[in-house]
């Protein structure tokens, strides 16, 4: 299946749907999953991103993402100055991610609260995204469907717990994956929905036994 | 449905008595589950995007490499003079195709069509027809759905990514939807879209990518103006009934073969072509430098370590676990 407007768009900000709209959707997403402002970020530049990512702007349209702007936004050059208005602190680095797609960044976020996330996400091409790993756990998700991540104990129940619950709210589960760190660590259920998954919903599973923590992502129009 | 080929657009355009941009429009529909005007809407931003681009155009702006920048402006100042070779429309095409392609390079807003190394050639052809034949918005997003199919299709047989097919598949793509495009804005049948379609992509076929020090600046700029012309004469050619003797699905086939078996150097990593020149290198080698300098500062700076690579128990378990 084919979307009209991956060929006849995005509307974007120059200079490369990879190196700059993927990146600022990268940022966008970080945020997003951080769920808060955030204030500090360490951004890991891996593979092509760090060879060719100043040339095309990729550092300025990560930061321009973490300030929650879209991949059209005219101010996505001047994004470290308006990081500076806005009071996030950013640095920069290379870093060697392992089997990592060539156009990687690893983020580490710190939020207004002081709540912390560390993702790693790629640009595929187009201005698509993946993530690939939240919190040193395997991820595999574009943003392309609401999205529900669930940090839990590695522990029987779970899963059975989060989906019956997603069924008795009427919330279609598209597709699902589950992985963790080792037997008995923690574990993440990535599960992406056609529908939107109301908030009290979101505070329900936060309060379980054995969840570490509830991360949401709503898609974009 | 899918627009898997020129063929399946005219046996849908056929089967169900629509136009081709029709069956276009209700791919869109059908895929995205939305109405008729929430599909026109998307397509009349995209729409205004090209036209705010080309309008808020100065050509003050330099890109980050300083190579590109002002080249537009020069061939609007150029043209205005009325003293061109090409004359007063081809001369406002390539004006457009370069105004386009440095917005891209110099971070204004654009829209990628199909990528944004090839965003000049579409806006370029579209913007000074519309205005030299007074044609009605609708008819442009028509016109702009006619050159999506064929994107679609190309998409599908053969690729639109410079990396996986070459320049022939960013610029070559944008030329052939322009020349779909065009053909449909001056009245001409489907299968006379489909013979311009085809002719763009030939004239095109085999065109590397060989970006200098890797950036959307060298030669991609000045190529969307070579798309775009090239899109007007196979237009012009298709429209005075000239035919493609290999059929378009054939062509696009020939032109996804074609980029497959293109070595690596020639697409899209600046191991090759303009980009291994002299020139070219020195260049990289520049903005190398630039990189380095700033990476220092920023270490220097840095707040918090990132983890470089996972502890070793943690790689040990991994492989364990496989």
């Amino acid at each position: 299946m084919i979307d009209v407007f991956d060929i006849m768009g995005p509307i974007m900000v120059g200079p490369s749907s990879s190196h700059t709209a993927g990146a600022v959707r990268i940022g966008r997403m970080a945020r997003a999953l951080l769920g808060e402002k955030p204030v500090k970020a360490g951004i890991g530049l891996h593979g092509s991103f760090a060879g060719t990512g100043v040339g095309h702007g990729t550092d300025k349209a990560l930061v321009a993402g973490l300030l929650g702007m879209k991949p059209d936004d005219l101010n996505i050059p001047n994004s470290f100055a308006a990081a500076a208005r806005q009071g996030l602190n950013f640095t920069f680095q290379e870093v060697d991610l392992r089997d990592a797609h060539p156009n990687s960044v690893l983020l580490e976020l710190e939020g207004v609260s002081g709540k912390r996330m560390q993702v790693q996400a790629c640009s595929t091409g187009g201005g698509r995204i993946q993530v690939n790993r939240i919190a040193g756990v395997d991820v595999n998700f574009t943003g392309d469907y609401h999205t529900l991540i669930i940090h839990n104990k590695d522990d029987r129940g779970h899963v059975g717990e989060v989906t019956y619950t997603l069924a008795q709210a009427k919330v279609n589960v598209a597709n699902m994956s589950l992985s963790r760190s080792n037997r008995g660590g923690s574990a993440m259920m990535v599960i992406e929905t056609d529908d939107p998954i109301p908030k009290p919903l979101l505070d329900y599973f936060q309060q379980l036994p054995g969840i570490l923590q509830v991360t949401y992502y709503k898609k974009e129009d | 449905m899918n627009l898997d080929s020129m063929r399946d657009i005219l046996n849908a355009m056929e089967a169900e008595g629509r136009e081709f941009w029709e069956v276009v429009l209700e791919t869109d529909m059908e895929n995205r589950q939305v109405t008729r005007e929430q599909s026109m809407e998307k397509m009349s931003a995209v729409w205004h995007a090209m036209l705010d681009a080309s309008d808020s155009y100065t050509g003050e702006r330099r890109s980050l490499s300083g190579l590109v920048g002002g080249q537009g402006a020069l061939m609007r100042r150029y043209a205005a003079e009325g003293d061109t070779i090409g004359g007063d429309f081809i001369s406002q095409v390539i004006s457009e195709a370069l105004a386009m392609g440095e917005c891209n390079a110099c971070m204004r807003r654009i829209v990628a069509a199909p990528t944004a190394g090839a965003c000049g050639v579409m806006p370029a052809v579209l913007i000074p027809l519309s205005r030299r034949d007074n044609i009605p918005e609708e008819k442009m997003l028509q016109a702009l759905y006619v050159a999506t199919g064929v994107g679609a299709v190309i998409a599908y047989k053969a690729s639109i990514s410079g990396a996986a097919g070459g320049c022939q598949a960013e610029v070559g793509s944008a030329s052939a939807m322009a020349a779909g495009a065009l053909v449909f804005l001056r009245g001409g049948s489907a299968e006379q879209i489909c013979h311009g379609v085809a002719m763009a992509i030939k004239n095109m076929m085999g065109l590397v990518c060989d970006p200098v020090a890797g950036l959307v600046e060298v030669p991609c700029v000045k190529r969307n103006a070579g798309g775009a012309v090239n899109a007007v004469a196979a237009a012009d050619m298709a429209l005075a009934g000239i035919e493609s003797q290999v059929p378009v699905d054939e062509v696009i086939d020939a032109m996804g073969e074609v980029g497959r078996r293109m070595p690596v150097e020639f697409r899209e990593t600046a191991l090759g072509g303009l980009a291994a020149t002299p020139t070219g290198r020195a260049v990289m080698d520049k903005m190398m430098n630039g990189r380095k300098r700033r990476r220092t500062l920023t270490i220097k700076d840095a707040r918090w370590k990132l983890e470089r690579r996972p502890s070793e128990g943690e790689n040990k378990k991994e492989e364990s676990a496989q």
